[in-house]
This record gives C-alpha cells, structure tokens and sequence, in this order.
C-alpha cells in the first residue's frame, strides 16, 4: 500500500553542518589528541614493565665497572638517586609525572640527561626523513604517472619490476652501495658525516651536499609504495568520466594527466604518507647507522646495547607519538583533498 | 617495513615457476651444503684475504679470508630458520587472539583491538630493538623480538575473517545443531581461515628475514662472528670504503632474490585463495 501523505522535501543540508570543514578538522585533531593520551600512557607502561622484567640492574648498568668495587651503600644510594629502588608501577608513575614536566631522567651511557640527548639529535633526524620523504613522493609522482599511461606497456613493467626489487632491498645495503659507486668510484658526494674531513664548521652547502645521499638512499627505499600507488590509483581514475570528459574537451594529455587524473589518483597516496611514518622512522635509523649522521640511530642503538632504559623508554615514546601524528595528519590532508569526506566520521 | 605483497597482474604461471625453482634450489641448497661444506664460524684465512671472485671462490673472499658463497649460504640458512620460525610464531599468535576477539566479540574485542593499535604505534624495529635490550645476544632473542612484534597484520586479518564467518548459514547451522561454541570455533571457524592466516605466515617470512639482517646490521641480532647476512654486510663496510665491493654485494642479492622468490610464490597462492581480487595492492 502506497501512503497518500506526500514526504517532505528533502532539505539539502549543509557539508559538515553549522561548524564548516575548519571547525570540525579542528574537532578531529582534538578527538585525535585526547585518543593519542591513553595509547603513549600505555606504550610507555609497556615499555616500563619490560625494562623492570629484563635482567639487567640499571644500578650496575649506571655505575659500569664501578659497580664491583662500590660499597652496598653507595649501591643503595645509586638506586635511590635513580629511582630504581621502588616496584616499576612506582617508577612508572614517577616517571610519568616528571615527564610532564619535561625532566626525562638521566641516560646512563650518555651521563647526561634524556632531555638533552635528544634535543641535540632530533633535529637532524627529522631534516632526514622530511628530505627524504618528500624526495621519495616527488619522484614516485612522476613515475607512477609515467607508468600509469600505458598499464602493461614496457616502461610500466620495468617500473613495477623496479619498485619490488627496491622494495625487497635492505636499505642498508643500498646505502652502502651507493657509499661505493658515488663517494669512491665517481668521489662525487661525501660518504657521510656533516662537514669535510679535517674541519668542524658545518656550511649550507656543505650540508647539502652531506645531505645528497643520506636523503637520497632514504627516499630510494621509500618510494616503491608510492610509485605503485600513484600508479594504481591514476590508472583507475583515467577510466573515470572527468577524465574522458577531460580528454572529450580536448585538453592536453599532460593537462588530464596531471590536472585531473593524478587529483582523483592522489587520494590514496595520501593515506599512504601517514602510515608509512614507522618505515621512515625504521629506514632513518639504519640510515644514519651507515652515514654516520648525527641523528636519533646512533644513541637508539648505543641505549639498546648497553641497556639504557630511561633513553630507550623516551626514545621509544617519541618514535609512538610520530606514529600517531603521521596518522592524524594524513587524516586531515585527506578531509582537505576529498571533500566527499566528513572529518566527523574518521 | 611493510610486509612486501605479491606483484600485481594476476596470473602469470611463468614467474610462479621461476619462483618456485629459486625457492627449491635455495632450500636444497641450505639444507645440503652444511653435509658437504663445514664451516668454521670462526676460521680466518689471512692469507686469502679480498681476493675478487674467481673459479675458486665464485664471490670471493672477505677482509678475513673467509669465502663470501659459503658464508652467504649459511647465513641465508640461519635467516631463513629465524624468519620462518618468527613468522609462523606471529602468525599462530595473531591467529589465536584475531580469532578470540572475533569470536568473543563485545567487550573483549574493544580491548583486543585497542591492544593492536597501542602495539602498532610503536615501529617494529624500535619494539624489536626494546626486546633485543633484554637478552643476551643469540638467535632466539632475535626470533623473539620479531615474533613478538609481528602478529598486529594477522590478528586483523583474522579477525576480520572471523567476524564475517559468523554469520554464514553454516555456522548457524551448526549452532542450531547444538554444537558448543567450543566445537563451532575450532570446526567452523579456525578451519576456515587457516588459509588466509597461512598466506599471512608465508608473506611474512621475508619480512622478518628482512628484520633479522637490519638487527645484525646494526650489531644488535646474531653474535657478530657468525655468518649471518647482516652481520656480513656490517662487517664488509670497512672492506668497502677500500673499493672491494664483494664482500657487500652478494649477501644483499641473497636477500633480494630469496624475497621476491617467495613474494611470487605467495602471489600465486592468493591467486588460488581469491581469484577476484578487490584492488591489486589490497589497498
């Protein structure tokens, strides 16, 4: 039975309602931020539950060889200065709370505090992997648009046979390679370092050149997944109407290909660059191993293998909180490109 | 990292084949070379030091001496038992908690998940290197840490596996039938997506292949006097800022092609699996 009482009209409703698309992206990153407060609360407990399972006293880690000549009560007052004396829930809170207030405790191989071994690396790390990523998307860019032109064709073959063999290389091995070909056969580009051997003054354009290969093997190693999702997503949006509409008005094929296809195809790629933080983070750390950057690599791996918890612990945070950050970010980059998307129901 | 998938491009019975003879000779090869070929781990030979590769020593010997084939081949030995071994582990126990947070689903689910997400903002190699910390270096801390770190991408498959199962006819069938949950979980469902938790397990072998040479690259995995491929591309990066290249470039192709090997033989399998694929990166 069909009813006789018409249906409203259907209002057509504003997107996103009275706030408009800043104020509900505002919305996201404050509902992001809360969520983000109880998962680094978390992985720090983790991290705090398997310092205190290892067998490793930080006591005799802290003192080194000291440890066997030192009296039981300078031991005792070593653990108490550090805090170790107490259950790690103890140790946990009070670290949590100090924290806060930007005191991470002190890092036992570095005799220094957290706080600033970090402050003089992080730096350089994130010029690292900035660089590089933003290298790595620019080239994917040009490629997998390149290869998407022709799917199957022979340029597009050898771009995605490409893009698996860099895949499947370690980065380390590709760094160290590249180390061979241009810093000792061509001696084009420094092997590593910052500045010339023999001098400590770190100039722009020494840096830049110091720069080269560092970023350059980081965005090697980075770029198979973008190549093949620019790839993908712009062979799926050249079969699409705006693309045929495009092509219909007669426009130029570099206008389609880069004014309508790469748009629609972009959107992926932008989800892409949030998740792929954690391979940044990994790739920049065995990176800078090989390079001898003075980045984050060098103390993560010194803290590991001398069991420096305290270091590792806030390490560790901040690699957890880059990870969320990306993943926010690439959230916001996609509300702002699709506007088909509500930041209220990510 | 993300585990490498299989090449895109459906079928294509000629890559499986050359796959799956690589993945033969490789095996064959690190299962009977140990017979016939001893190696003393910590044998140099000074006198025989960076020769370039030749008959005698088809990839040439390293900075100690030592031939770069045989050690690649024990070192692909020892990072194939870590990367299977840790791969499966993850696997099993991202099978048992996806398959328990599908099945119990509610409250305990939340948590689950809220588990994986906390776990997966954490790089891997970070964590893995966390784990490392605590031990002495050896084989199965390494396998541990990698195990540990990688059952996050199974946990959802299977999760997600599950919570479509449930609502077959079948299952309701069954739970119609009086079968206790119990019966229905491990008849009904386990069964069901043991495949897609096998494929899961295969694809990360390479993986954490990958994991074991970047831990001994960074003299965080392996004792650093046994052939491993990490440890000998770590120890080949004075030899190579010499100009001798060989000792670098050889252990990495043994990652390489091992890797894209496996890849295409797991793109072969999910072929069988799904012949209707949604995306061909399973975006």
């Amino acid at each position: 039975m069909t009813s006789l009482v018409k249906a409203p009209p259907r209002v057509p409703r504003a997107p996103f309602g009275r706030r408009g698309l800043g104020g509900t992206l505002l919305r996201l990153v404050g509902r992001r931020l809360l969520a983000a407060v109880p998962v680094l609360a978390a992985v720090t407990f983790g991290v705090f539950a398997l310092s205190a399972a290892s067998p490793f006293d930080p006591v005799k880690q802290y003192l080194g060889s000291a440890a066997l000549t030192a009296s039981q009560e300078t031991l005792d007052q070593v653990a108490r200065n550090l805090g170790v004396d107490e259950p790690f829930p103890r140790q946990w809170w009070n670290w949590l709370t100090s924290a806060l207030t930007g005191d991470l405790g002190e890092s036992s191989i570095f005799r220094q505090p957290v706080a600033d071994v970090i402050a003089e690396r992080i730096g350089w790390t994130a010029l690292l992997c900035a660089t590089g990523l933003a290298a790595a998307i620019a080239v994917a860019v040009v490629l997998g648009v390149a290869a998407a032109r022709r799917p199957g064709g022979p340029l597009d073959r050898s771009l995605t046979s490409l893009a698996y063999a860099l895949e499947a290389a370690p980065s380390f091995w590709v760094g160290l390679l590249a180390i061979w070909f241009f810093a000792l056969q061509l001696g084009v580009l420094p092997a590593g370092g910052l500045s010339e051997p023999g001098s400590d003054t770190i100039t722009p354009g020494g840096l830049l050149r110091h720069l080269v290969l560092p970023a350059g093997v980081l965005a090697i190693s980075q770029m198979p997944w973008f190549l093949l999702y620019v790839r993908q997503g712009v062979t799926e949006a050249l079969t699409e109407d705006p693309v045929r509409g495009a092509r219909a008005r007669g426009l130029r094929e570099r206008t389609v290909l880069f004014g309508h296809a790469l748009r629609s195809g972009l959107l992926p790629v932008l989800t892409l660059i949030g998740t792929r933080v954690p391979e940044v983070i990994t790739g920049a750390l065995l990176i800078e191993t090989i390079f001898s950057w003075p980045g984050m690599a060098a103390a993560t791996t010194e803290a590991a293998t001398a069991a420096d918890f305290p270091l590792l612990a806030a390490v560790t945070v901040l690699a957890a909180a880059a990870v969320l950050a990306g993943n926010l970010l690439s959230d916001v980059l996609y509300c702002l490109a699709d506007p088909r998307v509500n930041p209220e129901e990510l | 990292m993300t585990p490498l998938q299989p090449e895109p491009g459906g079928r294509n019975p000629m890559r499986t084949r050359v796959s799956a003879g690589i993945v033969a000779v490789l095996a064959l090869a690190v299962l009977s070379v140990p017979l016939f070929f001893p190696l003393d781990q910590q044998a140099v030979n000074l006198r025989e030091t960076l020769l370039p590769p030749s008959w005698e020593h088809p990839f040439g010997t390293d900075g100690s001496g030592r031939d770069v084939l045989l050690r690649c081949v024990y070192g692909l030995r020892v990072s194939l038992f870590v990367g299977i071994v840790a791969a499966f582990g993850a696997a099993l126990i991202g099978t048992a908690v996806g398959a328990a947070a599908g099945l119990l689903g509610g409250r305990t689910d939340r948590f689950v998940m809220r588990i994986v997400d906390t776990f997966s903002s954490v790089p891997h190699l970070m964590l893995g290197i966390f784990i490392i910390a605590m031990f002495r270096p050896g084989v199965w801390p390494v396998i541990l840490s990698i195990g540990l770190t990688h059952w996050l991408s199974t946990t959802r498959i299977v999760r997600a596996e599950v919570l479509s199962l449930r609502g077959r006819p079948y299952v309701d069938a069954a739970v119609s039938g009086g079968a206790s949950r119990i019966r229905v979980a491990t008849r009904h469902l386990v069964p069901a997506v043991l495949p897609q938790a096998g494929l899961a397990a295969v694809l990360l072998v390479p993986h954490a292949v990958w994991h074991e040479t970047a831990l001994s690259f960074l003299g965080l995995g392996l004792p650093s006097h046994q052939a491993s491929l990490g440890n000998m591309i770590q120890d080949s990066r004075g030899t190579l800022l010499a100009g001798d290249w060989w000792p670098t470039l050889f252990p990495g192709l043994f990652i390489i092609v091992p890797t894209l090997a496996i890849a295409g033989l797991a793109g072969a399998w999910r072929e069988r699996l799904n012949p209707r694929r949604r995306s061909e990166l399973m975006l």
